[in-house]
């Protein structure tokens, strides 16, 4: 058996006295593609904000491909990773958001480009290319060198989704990625990252679209009050939810 | 889809009415005229200006001199308020608590006390720390200046000046950085960037924005904070016209001089900053309208004062509200 691409164990996190995730125990496998549902509050954009070290956990036990995210364990000692360490962890981690966040002085190519040059160091040829490629792929080969305020929402999100992708990473998180978007413009990020998922490419999408979870997801996740309540195959979660909470909640999504 | 929809669109009828009459305007206008009428008339007749004497000194040796004195003076002391404010703005919002109170220290200090002030101290500085030692401190010194040799009225001007202005600077470029978006910050992080990095490629240029506009007066108050340098006889363009009329006693021609070169530098500072804000402008939702050398070269001058009619830069047409 290959190591799980995402291990959390006993992951708690606190706002100050407020209790966020109350032991959140969970599994990823590389390559599969799971979706995270829940009521908002429940803590789903933290969960997903601590498997890149956006926060830290407070106890419990989070890995990212067999590497514990933020600490070194040393005997039974841990040590806070260094800045330059924690930023070599991110590398391998995109990260999409649901306000897009892009680089609003950089065109959308340059906004590709960004972190392969400035991060890892490459040539700039070598880069433009794949971003290029990269933005071929979500659609916008028309739209390089249009600055993110002249892009729709959901032309901006599938270049935040292309920019993700120029680090090469193993492993994609994404954030309601398609909720700040009009109706119409959400088909074409679905379908990105559709593609994303037929690629292999091991993902966790925090998202409200049940559609997209039953059709695409490997994995269904109901979170609420900072606990996983309910965990399956979408198909099975959707159509038979074991637990009253998940019921509930989904006779009111759906 | 009914017929009028596609058909070519008809222009309905425009209203044609009588206008407001404003005879506020005329009245105001009148008044305006006739003063500026009789401040015509003075320049020209009063003998007390003497538009001989600021001819003949206008682009005199030693005003050129001062004036050149005045913009190295400007440009240096900027340059040290602007590295220096980044490096105080950078300290105040920096986690580490000795450096944020450093930073907190030191611009309580230099904005306490008026610049005049701190100007006179650099230049009497002898008097408080004598002569300046290389060496281990508390231990044995090895090259050892003398203080007056180092700070002269130039170097003094410039501290006094510069420190003085590192101060303004810092909370100019602090409110800068503090209205770019958490995302920025977040986003770049989560592409595995490091905390310099992000501040030098995504935080600043967008702070930019923010801050050029105050620069741009910070720059134009330098130079002409710079006349106060004259205090502490260091030779700028204010020093040199009063020298000269010190000897000669034509105060007020003279003065008319200095105040025309400072007129002169301040409207191209305020074309330099324009072009600036452009620049670092670009990117934002608001389209930027063409320069005027664009505009002159379209042949379209009459436009100058309107908006343009279409955006420079075509918009897409699917943007939604964000
Ligand atoms: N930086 C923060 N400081 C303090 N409280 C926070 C912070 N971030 C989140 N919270 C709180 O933690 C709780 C969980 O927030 P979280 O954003 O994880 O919810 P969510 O499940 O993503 O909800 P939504 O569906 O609305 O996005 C909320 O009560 C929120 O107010
Ligand atoms: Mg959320």
């Amino acid at each position: 058996m290959s190591e799980p691409m995402v291990k959390a164990e006993g992951v708690h996190k606190y706002f100050g006295r407020l209790h966020v995730l109350r032991g959140i125990d969970l599994e990823v496998e590389p390559g599969e593609v799971m979706c995270v549902i829940g009521p908002s509050g429940s803590g789903k954009s933290t969960f997903l904000r601590c498997i890149n070290h956006l926060e830290k956990i407070d106890s419990g036990r989070l890995q990212v491909d067999g590497h514990l995210v933020g600490y070194r364990q040393r005997g039974d000692k841990l040590h806070e990773m260094r800045e330059s360490e924690v930023a070599a962890q991110r590398r391998e981690i995109g990260m999409v958001f649901q306000r897009f966040n892009l680089f609003p002085h950089m065109t959308a190519l340059d906004n590709v480009m960004e972190a392969p040059i400035q991060v890892k160091g490459e040539s700039k040829a070598a880069v433009r290319e794949r971003a290029t490629a990269l933005l071929e792929q979500v659609g916008l080969s028309d739209k390089m060198s249009g600055y993110p305020s002249q892009l729709s929402g959901g032309q901006q999100q599938r270049v935040a989704i292309a920019r993700a992708l120029a680090m090469e990473p193993k492993l994609m998180l994404f954030d309601e990625p398609t909720s700040a978007l009009d109706p119409e413009l959400v088909g074409d990020v679905l379908d990105a990252m559709r593609r994303l998922a037929a690629d292999g490419m091991t993902m966790v999408v925090v998202t409200h679209e049940i559609g997209f979870a039953r059709e695409v997801g490997d994995t269904l996740v109901f979170m609420d009050g900072g606990v996983v309540v309910e965990t399956g195959n979408p198909r099975d979660v959707l159509a038979n939810p074991r637990h009253e909470r998940t019921r509930s909640f989904l006779s009111k999504v759906l | 889809m009914t017929e009028t929809d596609t058909a070519e669109p008809v222009r309905p009828e425009t209203i044609k009415a009588v206008p407001v009459r404003h005879p506020g305007r005329w009245v105001s206008g009148a008044i305006v005229l006739v003063l500026a009428a009789m401040l015509v008339h003075m320049l020209f007749t009063n003998p007390n200006l003497d538009w001989g004497t600021f001819g003949k000194y206008f682009s005199q040796k030693e005003i050129l001199k001062g004036l050149v004195a005045t913009l190295e003076l400007t440009v240096i002391a900027m340059a040290i308020g602007i590295v220096g404010g980044v490096v105080l703005a950078l300290m105040r919002l920096s986690a580490n608590p000795m450096l944020s109170s450093a930073a907190w220290l030191y611009i309580w200090f230099f904005r306490g006390t008026p610049v005049l002030v701190q100007l006179i101290f650099w230049f009497n500085i002898k008097a408080l720390i004598g002569d300046i030692s290389l060496g281990i401190p508390f231990g044995p010194t090895f090259i050892t200046w003398d203080v007056n040799s180092l700070v002269t009225t130039f170097v003094a001007a410039i501290l006094g000046l510069g420190l003085n202005e590192a101060a303004y600077m810092s909370e100019i470029v602090r409110a800068g950085i503090l209205s770019v978006d958490e995302g920025q910050t977040e986003a770049s992080q989560a592409l595995g960037m490091r905390r310099l990095k992000i501040m030098r490629r995504v935080v600043l240029p967008q702070a930019m924005r923010v801050i050029i506009p105050p620069t741009g007066n910070e720059t134009i108050s330098m130079l002409k904070t710079t006349s106060l340098a004259s205090t502490v006889a260091f030779t700028e363009l204010l020093k040199a016209g009063e020298d000269i009329f010190n000897a000669n006693y034509k105060t007020i021609p003279l003065l008319i001089v200095v105040s025309v070169w400072y007129i002169i530098i301040t409207s191209i500072l305020s074309v330099g900053q324009y072009y600036l804000e452009r620049y670092y402008g670009r990117g934002s939702s608001r389209a930027l309208p063409p320069t005027p050398l664009q505009r002159l070269l379209r042949g379209n001058l009459t436009t100058f004062h309107r908006r343009p009619p279409t955006p420079a830069v075509p918009r897409n047409p699917e943007v939604g509200g964000l």
